[in-house]
């Protein structure tokens, strides 16, 4: 704990430490109390990471609380620390609205990954990698330099592989060697690409080399051809992590072959990572060359929905399925980032938080059936309604969530990005619309065929849910309800921040005004017609 | 009656060259007077050798930052922050391999004294490289360097691949020797001089119509070096060599020659020859791109350890030259940082590789590394350290390494290159994945948890070497302001009597 007392902290109101930094360093040391640990106790150990996790989760709904929704756009809990002077690497840590959420949903589901399953052996490694993950991805969410995101987004990887390699199911070792791969030649460029941004807006602006992102964001110094490149650079990297289509084939694999609790966190918070980015690193930091690519970026998203939705249709592993319904929420929300309106931004950052609560919950529930049944072959399940009543009833509460019922938390995130996206370009709209109705499809299919109809052999006896997997799911069930009612406390929160994005795109791009509604009367800014898609570039 | 004018000496900056050639003299010589030495002698007395240098260096380094640099001894040898750090750089290296050693020769029952004789005077060019201030000095440190090292290479007398190394890096040596002489020759035609700083003071001053004898020595110079410090495509060598040679030697070789190899190219191409970077950064640049891009791959397909490693320590040299290509300051102090930390790499991997080769030194294949977690779970955890330190994953030093010299090359708006480089460290991380995929996820066909015990069997030596590295390379990783602010001192500059 000692590392918090090098950093400064500038502002944090109603927290009198700097907790953002805590929020990285508690897990690290977390993990490294873990190490020192005997390790054939694994009740000590499963303790102590518990324990960790939950302090984290408590700082991080504490943030809730401290977060000041009349602050606008700013950043909030920011602290500072030099790492590499002579680069001007710092430190900079802060969050906003867009930030803060993601924030909380890492500080809530390590705590249930973390209880829900037991890894049944190496208990040590297993419980230090995924403490040492929290702290990356918690890095990755607050970093407000350059080189520091980087670091964390990297770093993510290695624990990653080995949750996936050593406590895996089947073709780990391959599952586990494909997602680091793709992952890391991913990001490659996007390190060259860092470095030249800061080089670059250096040079404009006659200062020193900086990596803070707030001020590379605001000068928009760099020339627009060399930011188009750039942003390509840092896109690609995004793209592999969400991941957008045809870049997406790690993600069956990894998720399907990794244990419980790494699916859990990686459809929960990793993929989270990829669209995150996009946010604060794509239309942010490179608003015009955003605007640019957008229409790439719409259709590779509307393409996901379909595909992944179809993909998942197909499926005879229940884990495997879950995995490309994710492939298509995430088209969902890529769709309502590049609509760059407040909506979809919006729908699409609840659609953030709503995916990575709905799908871990699924992939605990799959995780449950395969611990008691030993199998995710759907032609192997069959008729568990009768036998686990209580679980059919909590999947089919979690489903229609992912489905996106009214009422459910899934819903308000998938309207909002449909409004936003219909508003900017109706086409693109109508066709991801379909997407929700092949949701309905694949998810009520396979419920039918695991839940419905008679129970052959074992699935007569499968015991129901035990009180601790209720209790890890009660959290989760209550977000869907709660999310689905009242998104109020939610919306308040981010909005601010997103609306200040969408400002600072319209400000930076030449000609370029946010696409509202056409039903309305402010149409004067409709230079781009829903229909009309060819010349969406060279409007500006 | 006229008195003879005689150099000055400064006799402080000669303690490393003297320590390390009077240590290796003196014990070649007692060696040969006391018919029984007792085993432990040679490498306590190599060890010590080591630490007086390295201690010496500190108040070294700080003469030289407070009183600037020095050239002296009329203008051949010249001290200043890049000195002192190769200095303490190859220290180090001699203090691990001599650690390294001594278990390994009384596991092969080979004689023990050439070995660490030859060691220190090894050592002691290497310093004489990063001192010299005129090409003939240079030339003299190299060759005293590398012939100690063909023979080490050729320790292993009952192996025939330590013999087939041994030539082959002596045959391929002498050609690049060879060609660096005549480089050297060329550039003395061009110049007038063969003092770096007379060299450089010729070239700022005076504009040469006719340079086709200069670039013909830059690119002969360029062409020797390259050799020394196994750039592509002058390579070859390397596998072979690494995979024949005594694995302690490869952990020197990896280590102290790469390190004097580079500190002799920045001093030749960065600082001497500065004014004609338009002409010899284009050509390393593609030295650069080809070596990360051949290391990587070709170590893709390799099936043994030692033989990755050798195309990683490629796939290494072309990231150094990135930062060498940068022809500036920033680029300099980056390959120094990358020095330091390529050397805990490579001395704790080799040390591992020392461990993990059993009688014979041939268990090398990526077999013999299945389920090592299982048998010997703490130096698979070492060597995961190592590995991913290699691969430059955050928060550990060959991150800050490769930062470094990637900053250096997109500053100087080597984009190409650097992306280029970054998409090889991609490919080459897979090769460190297949080793890890090997130690954790494979099972051995005797799967016996055999839990700490066997961990007994790592010689203290190996455990130290290892256990510094590790060590060093996650506080690099950690906190890297210290080694920035270390390297962006020590670039060199050239002093003229």
């Amino acid at each position: 704990m000692g590392a918090l007392s090098t950093f400064v902290v500038a502002s944090s109101p109603g927290v009198p430490f700097a907790v953002l930094p805590a929020l990285i360093v508690v897990p690290a040391v977390g993990a490294l109390l873990v190490v020192c640990l005997p390790r054939r106790r694994p009740e000590l150990l499963k303790l102590v990471a518990v324990a960790t996790s939950v302090i984290v989760g408590g700082m991080s709904v504490w943030l809730l609380k401290g977060f000041d929704a009349t602050h606008g756009a700013e950043m909030q809990f920011t602290s500072q620390a030099d790492w590499i002077s002579d680069l001007g690497i710092q430190w900079l840590l802060g969050i906003d609205g867009i930030s803060l959420f993601l924030v909380v949903l890492t500080g809530v589901l390590f705590p249930i990954a973390l209880l829900a399953v037991d890894p049944g052996h190496d208990d040590r490694a297993y419980y230090a990698w995924l403490l040492v993950l929290e702290a990356g991805v918690m890095g990755v969410f607050c970093a407000l330099d350059l080189v520091v995101f980087f670091l964390c987004f990297e770093v993510v990887l290695v624990p990653m592989y080995f949750l996936i390699g050593r406590w895996g199911h089947g073709n780990r070792a391959y599952a586990a060697t494909k997602f680091f791969l793709y992952t890391m030649a991913g990001s490659a460029l996007m390190l060259v690409g860092i470095l030249a941004v800061a080089f670059l807006h250096a040079d404009a602006t006659g200062t020193s080399v900086t990596f803070d992102l707030v001020a590379i964001a605001e000068a928009q110094a760099i020339d627009t051809n060399a930011a188009r490149w750039i942003f390509a650079a840092f896109a690609l990297a995004f793209a592999v992590k969400v991941p957008i289509f045809p870049l997406h084939t790690w993600l069956p694999d990894a998720h399907t072959e990794a244990p419980t609790a790494g699916s859990v966190i990686l459809a929960g918070v990793l993929l989270k990572l990829g669209t995150y980015g996009f946010l604060r690193f794509g239309l942010y930091l490179f608003p015009e060359a955003s605007h640019f690519f957008a229409p790439v970026f719409l259709t590779l998203g509307v393409v996901g929905i379909i595909y992944g939705a179809v993909v998942a249709t197909m499926q005879r592993d229940l884990k495997r399925l879950v995995a490309y319904s994710s492939v298509a929420h995430l088209g969902f929300i890529v769709l309502g980032t590049f609509a760059l309106n407040t909506e979809g931004i919006e729908g699409g950052l609840l659609q953030m938080v709503n995916h990575g609560v709905s799908t871990s919950a699924l992939f605990l529930l799959v995780g449950m059936i395969y611990e008691r049944r030993h199998t995710r072959q759907i032609d192997e399940l069959g008729g568990l309604q009768k036998s686990a009543p209580v679980m059919a009833a909590v999947f089919t509460l979690v489903m229609l969530s992912s489905i996106g019922l009214p009422g459910l938390n899934g819903f308000v995130g998938e309207f909002l990005v449909l409004v936003g996206a219909f508003n900017a370009h109706r086409w693109w709209a109508v066709v991801a619309a379909g997407g929700v109705v092949l949701a309905a499809l694949y998810l009520l299919w396979a419920y039918q065929r695991v839940f419905h109809g008679p129970a052959k052999g074992d699935n007569a006896e499968m015991p129901d849910l035990k009180l601790r997997e209720g209790l890890v799911l009660a959290p989760l069930l209550a977000l869907i309800v709660f999310m689905g009612v009242y998104p109020k406390p939610v919306i308040e929160r981010m909005e601010p921040a997103v609306d200040a994005l969408v400002a600072h795109i319209e400000e930076h791009v030449d000609g370029f005004h946010e696409p509202t509604s056409r039903f309305g009367v402010d149409i004067e800014g409709a230079g781009d017609h829903g229909s009309d898609h060819a010349d969406e570039g060279d409007d500006h | 009656m006229s008195t003879v004018v005689t150099p000055e000496v400064l006799w402080w900056a000669l303690i490393p060259v003297i320590l390390l050639s009077a240590g290796g003299m003196l014990l070649l010589t007692v060696a040969s007077i006391v018919r029984r030495l007792p085993d432990a002698l040679p490498q306590a007395w190599t060890v010590i050798t080591g630490l007086a240098v390295l201690v010496a260096s500190v108040p070294m380094w700080n003469e030289v930052r407070d009183g600037g640099p020095r050239s002296y001894l009329g203008g051949m040898v010249a001290v200043d922050g890049s000195t002192v750090l190769v200095t303490a750089i190859l220290a180090i290296a001699v203090v691990a391999t001599a650690l390294l050693a001594r278990p390994y020769l009384a596991r092969e029952d080979l004689p023990g004294v050439e070995l660490y004789v030859l060691l220190m005077l090894s050592a002691t060019g290497g310093v004489v490289m990063a001192s010299a201030d005129d090409l003939i000095v240079l030339f003299l440190g190299l060759e005293i360097l590398s012939i100690a090292v063909y023979v080490l290479a050729a320790l292993h007398l009952r192996r025939i691949e330590s013999q087939e190394a041994a030539l082959k890096y002596f045959v391929l040596g002498a050609f690049a020797s060879a060609f660096l002489l005549y480089g050297m020759a060329l550039l003395y035609g061009a110049t007038g001089s063969t003092r770096l700083a007379l060299i450089a003071e010729h070239l700022s001053t005076v504009v040469l119509l006719r340079d086709g004898m200069l670039l013909a020595g830059i690119a002969l110079l360029l062409v020797g070096l390259a050799f020394k410090v196994a750039a592509v495509p002058f390579h070859a060598w390397t596998p072979d060599v690494y995979q024949g040679a005594p694995s302690p030697v490869v952990a020197w070789m990896a280590a102290g020659v790469k390190a004097a190899g580079f500190a002799a190219m920045v001093r030749v191409l960065v600082v001497t020859l500065g004014t004609h970077a338009s002409d010899w950064s284009p050509a390393v640049s593609v030295l650069a791109g080809l070596s990360v891009v051949v290391g990587a791959s070709v170590a893709v397909l390799q099936t043994d350890v030692r033989r990755m490693l050798a195309y990683s320590s490629i796939a290494h040299a072309g990231f150094l030259l990135l930062g060498v290509q940068a022809a500036d300051a920033r680029g300099t102090a980056a390959v120094y940082a990358y020095l330091v930390v390529y050397t805990l790499l490579a001395t704790g991997s080799f040390a591992v590789l020392t461990v993990m080769g059993g009688p014979g030194d041939s268990a090398h294949s990526l077999d013999d590394y299945r389920g090592l977690v299982r048998r010997r779970p703490v130096l698979a955890g070492a060597f995961t350290v190592l590995l991913l330190g290699q691969a430059g994953v955050p928060f550990t030093g060959g991150f800050v390494a490769k930062l470094g010299v990637l900053a250096a090359a997109v500053e100087g708006r080597g984009y190409w290159v650097a992306g280029v480089a970054m998409l090889a460290a991609a490919i080459a991380a897979f090769v460190y994945l297949r080793i890890l995929v090997a130690m954790y996820l494979e099972d051995a066909g005797d799967a016996g948890d055999a839990g700490d015990a066997e961990d007994a069997g790592v010689p203290l030596g190996a455990r130290v070497v290892i256990g510094v590295a590790c060590a060093g390379v996650l506080a690099i990783g950690i906190v890297p302001g210290p080694l920035m602010d270390l390297a962006r001192d020590a670039v060199p500059v050239l002093v003229g009597s």
